[in-house]
């Protein structure tokens, strides 16, 4: 029995290290917020009487409802498109338009503003066309943000309506036909409802994406003030108590949404319960209708790939030379050569894949400890592990960021305080907890999905505890692993939201690279960092897939 | 001489008794099936004996040693699960190489007690394999082996015939009698087919909700049930009220429906209300007569040689009664009597009157 009690104190020990992690910070910071210099104080309701706090708060709010519906405008039919029907190039093009997914938010960003910015590509080639004297309009406030979420997030609705649309048994759908439904009253009946619990997910992803989305508001915002970037903002001012109060009133929010947008996702068994094949795709016959069908695809696929397309051109653009032409009139590799051989610009790459990549060892030590302690020993507590490892997802970047700073800037060891801020060590810790969610969720599906007979086979086969880990446990998680690590280390290696506020000279990330190189209007240097960010996170996601679907 | 030993093993989960006061024993080199309707408490049983439950009382011996405490890994009791549990990212020689190792076996002694285990299957040359590429039937004999090539003391086999298309069921069930046999591996089998039961195992135990109902040769079983669970579990029956009267002339006088039968070949019962399990082949049809119990003919199913006959008696009971096919139509009337040959196929227990 007394390898039952070694489990159970490992446990314990994961849990503790958890509580320090996630909790910890953030209860110092709800404390914080609501403790003024001279004790406990409701400054925090007072400060929200005043009208630019409340109105970054709804900002944030309404912004994320909106985003939510242009996502699902867009993602939902995509996926409609691509998900029930066949046609010339749809595989390729099925897998281009999730692309966005993997890309860190910052690219998406500067992107954008290379091509519909007010001196961007797509905004010249109108003002010329028109013959304006100004740009024919600017990249600004709520509506800029707005365009560039559904340009973002759509992917979560496509993602998850195709997931969904692939689980459907197709009998459901005969059997609706057999029951005398047309077409349209079986996708409204049958297949819509089936449906919900994947749109659901999306919803609330959208939403909470949207709700702790910080580049986009920070580049685009002008005056127009979400929570994200009023906290940052604040903070940058040096008031750090309104920014603890600002950054509980997000959490506030995040939560609260979270609760309300769980009803939809506690239906995910009625998908979950698949038998039967999925329904085949319609195989559109008419040449006219195949080739509208064709086009249509390719021109949202071209649309939707332009702004990477815009980067990687700005990215051979020497410095100063495009100003008005509608494309450059001269290339160079000039600004890729920047990156290799001027150190300190080379800096920011090198940092930001070793911060990605301790991270990210982290996290999936993390992930397999719990999967091993919660899904195998079955510990008791499992429940609080798992959910800690999930915690971090409601709760917007921004916010940890002020929660790990608060925490890690006192030196209180008893506490368990230490001072990390301004070392080399708060940004890869920063990065592991906004990691454990994501990394936690596909090692844990991983473990849930091992067969534990075999676990018991290997047993009576003479396998002790160790053997069984190494020969037979870890090569059949491989691809949960590898799908968790590629997906953190993606996140970690395009951060933003979390580096602006923790990182220090030594440690400056790509992002804050790109941002600095923006400000000092090197354009090229900001792109070629950009086009690095896309393709590192693009190779390491697909190297993840594609070892994830072959192992 | 006992080999294996359950004393008393009970594992509760929850209120629940799992399996409640088992106690068996096992001869070297027997193999004794565990038969029981699903949830009987079968698999909890197989999983005492292979250590990865612990009971809450009883114990297991090999050999006269207490092993209850023994954990699976040292235990050496090879178990073939009821999904094989192969493992799918190594081949078909690793898999089997994998308990092997366990004991410290390497290099040509290695490669000889794999290709050994493989021919003993009949999978010699599937060595590199993948698991994947293997039809159902073959991945089954892989797990035999695997759970062999160790040389366990005891051999668990949890349903193993119950991922098998049933037309691969009948000649699995022959090889693995034969290959069991072969090694004279002391066994322990189980299924919720009272088929596979009789035929692989030289004693079978008979589980419900946990408890022991009876345990004994396949032949013990059929002959002398000990219970009605046992008689309506145990091959093909169906069960009628009846009232003992007391010995007659010739048998056991008995009353049915209001017919008078006088049973030959019955177990002994005291007079008064008794649940009567009768075998069909155990009844004749004829026409309706005045000993006769009197029923309608609601269905008739061929079986070969001989049909099977639902009779619907007046009082409301069906029975079912093997006759020669075509002797009697759907709907008609028909008499039935027990045939003279019942061959300890009619059984009696005494119970209250509802
Ligand atoms: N790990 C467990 N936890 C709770 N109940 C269990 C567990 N394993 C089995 N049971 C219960 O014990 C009873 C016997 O189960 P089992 O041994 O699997 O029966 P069988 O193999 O004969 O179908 C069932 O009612 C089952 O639900
Ligand atoms: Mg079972």
């Amino acid at each position: 029995m007394t390898r039952i009690r070694r489990v159970e104190l490992l446990g314990g020990v994961l849990l503790l290290l958890l509580i320090w992690l996630i909790v910890y910070p953030l209860i110092l910071v709800l404390i914080e917020g609501f403790r003024g210099p001279q004790g406990w104080t409701l400054d925090f309701v007072r400060s929200f009487l005043q009208p630019h706090e409340a109105s970054a708060l709804w900002g944030s709010v309404w912004i994320s409802l909106v985003s939510v519906l242009l996502a699902a405008m867009v993602g939902i039919p995509l996926a409609f498109l691509f998900g029930r029907y066949d046609f010339p190039g749809r595989k390729i093009l099925g897998w281009l338009v999730a692309l966005p997914a993997v890309l860190p938010p910052l690219v998406g960003v500067i992107a954008f503003l290379f091509l519909y910015g007010e001196s961007g590509f797509v905004s010249l080639m109108i003002q010329r066309l028109l013959g304006l004297e100004q740009p024919p309009w600017m990249l600004q406030g709520a509506g800029a943000i707005l365009l560039v979420h559904a340009y973002s997030m759509y992917v979560y609705f496509y993602l998850f309506t195709r997931a969904g649309l692939a689980s459907l048994d197709a009998s459901v759908l005969e059997a609706a036909a057999s029951l005398g439904a047309g077409r349209w009253r079986t996708l409204r009946r049958v297949v819509l409802p089936l449906l919900y619990p994947s749109l659901g997910g999306a919803a609330l992803l959208t939403f909470m994406t949207s709700l702790a989305s910080f580049s986009a508001p920070y580049i685009f915002g002008g005056g127009f003030r979400v929570m994200t970037t009023q906290i940052v903002a604040t903070r940058l001012n040096g008031d750090d108590e309104l920014a603890m109060i600002e950054t509980v009133s997000l959490t506030m929010v995040a939560l609260i949404a979270l609760w309300m947008l769980r009803g939809p996702r506690r239906l995910d068994s009625l998908a979950g319960g698949r038998k039967g094949m999925a329904p085949v795709r319609v195989r559109v016959q008419r040449r006219g209708v195949r080739l509208a069908l064709a086009l249509l695809g390719w021109g949202l696929a071209v649309l939707l790939l332009l702004p990477h397309l815009t980067l990687l051109l700005v990215s051979f653009v020497p410095l100063g030379t495009w100003t008005t032409e509608p494309l450059p009139p001269a290339y160079t590799w000039r600004n890729y050569l920047t990156l290799l051989e001027d150190p300190v610009r080379a800096r920011p790459l090198f940092n930001s894949l070793w911060l990605a990549s301790a991270s990210t060892v982290a996290a999936v030590a993390i992930a397999l400890a719990a999967g091993i302690l919660s899904v195998r020993s079955r510990v008791p507590g499992r429940g609080l592990i798992e959910g800690l490892l999930a915690l971090p997802w409601a709760v917007p970047g921004t916010v940890f960021a002020i929660a790990l700073a608060t925490a890690f800037s006192v030196r209180a060891p008893l506490a368990g305080r230490f001072v990390l801020v301004g070392t080399l060590w708060i940004l890869p810790l920063a990065y592991l907890v906004r990691n454990l969610p994501i990394t936690s969720r596909a090692v844990l599906a991983g473990f849930r999905a091992l067969d534990p007979s075999l676990d018991e086979a290997a047993a009576t086969l003479g396998a002790g505890r160790w053997r069984t880990l190494r020969q037979v446990t870890l090569p059949l998680l491989r691809p949960a692993l590898l799908a968790g690590a590629s997906l953190a280390f993606v996140t970690a290696f395009g951060d933003f939201v979390t580096s602006i506020m923790l990182y220090t000279y030594d440690t400056r990330p790509i992002s804050l690279e790109i941002l600095s190189s923006l400000r000092q209007s090197d354009v090229g240097v900001a792109a070629a960092y950009g086009v690095v960010l896309m393709a590192v996170s693009a190779a390491v996601f697909a190297l993840g897939a594609d070892q994830g679907s072959g192992g | 001489m006992t080999f294996l030993r359950l004393e008393g093993l009970t594992k509760r989960f929850g209120e629940m008794a799992a399996v409640d006061g088992l106690s068996l024993t096992i001869e070297r080199g027997e193999m004794l099936s565990l038969l029981g309707p699903s949830g009987s408490g079968k698999t909890t049983t197989l999983r005492l004996l292979a250590g990865f439950e612990s009971p809450d009382q009883g114990r297991v011996m090999v050999e006269g040693d207490d092993v209850t405490r023994l954990e699976p890994v040292t235990r050496r009791f090879g178990m073939v699960f009821q999904h094989y549990a192969l493992f799918p990212h190594l081949d078909v020689a690793q898999n089997l190489a994998f308990g092997l190792e366990s004991l410290g076996v390497s290099g040509e002694e290695l490669e000889r007690r794999v290709a050994r285990a493989l021919a003993l299957v009949d999978l010699a040359g599937f060595e590199r394999r993948r698991i994947g590429q293997l039809s159902g039937g073959q991945q089954q004999r892989v797990a035999l082996a695997r759970a062999l090539a160790p040389e366990p003391r005891v051999l668990l086999l949890d349903e193993p015939l119950s991922n098998l298309d049933p037309s691969l069921r009948e000649r699995t069930r022959r090889e693995i009698r034969e290959l069991i046999r072969r090694v004279g591996i002391t066994t322990v089998l189980v299924t919720h087919e009272q088929d596979e039961a009789f035929d692989l195992g030289d004693r079978v135990a008979v589980l419900r909700r946990g408890r022991l109902e009876q345990v004994g040769t396949p032949e013990d079983l059929y002959a002398s049930p000990a219970n009605e669970f046992v008689a309506e579990f145990v091959g093909r029956s169906s069960s009628i009220g009846v009232m003992i009267l007391g010995p007659a002339d010739r048998g056991l006088r008995v009353i049915i429906e209001g017919a008078e039968w006088d049973l030959t070949d019955t177990n002994a019962a005291p007079a008064g209300p008794a649940l009567m399990v009768v075998r069909p082949e155990a009844l004749r049809l004829m026409s309706p007569a005045p000993r006769a119990l009197i029923g309608t003919v609601t269905e008739r199913r061929f079986t070969g040689a001989a049909s099977l006959f639902t009779i619907l008696t007046e009082g409301g009971a069906s029975l079912e009664v093997t006759g020669p096919p075509r002797s009697v139509r759907a709907g008609e009337r028909v008499g039935i009597m027990p045939s003279r040959r019942a061959g300890g196929g009619i059984h009696l227990f005494p119970r209250a009157l509802p």
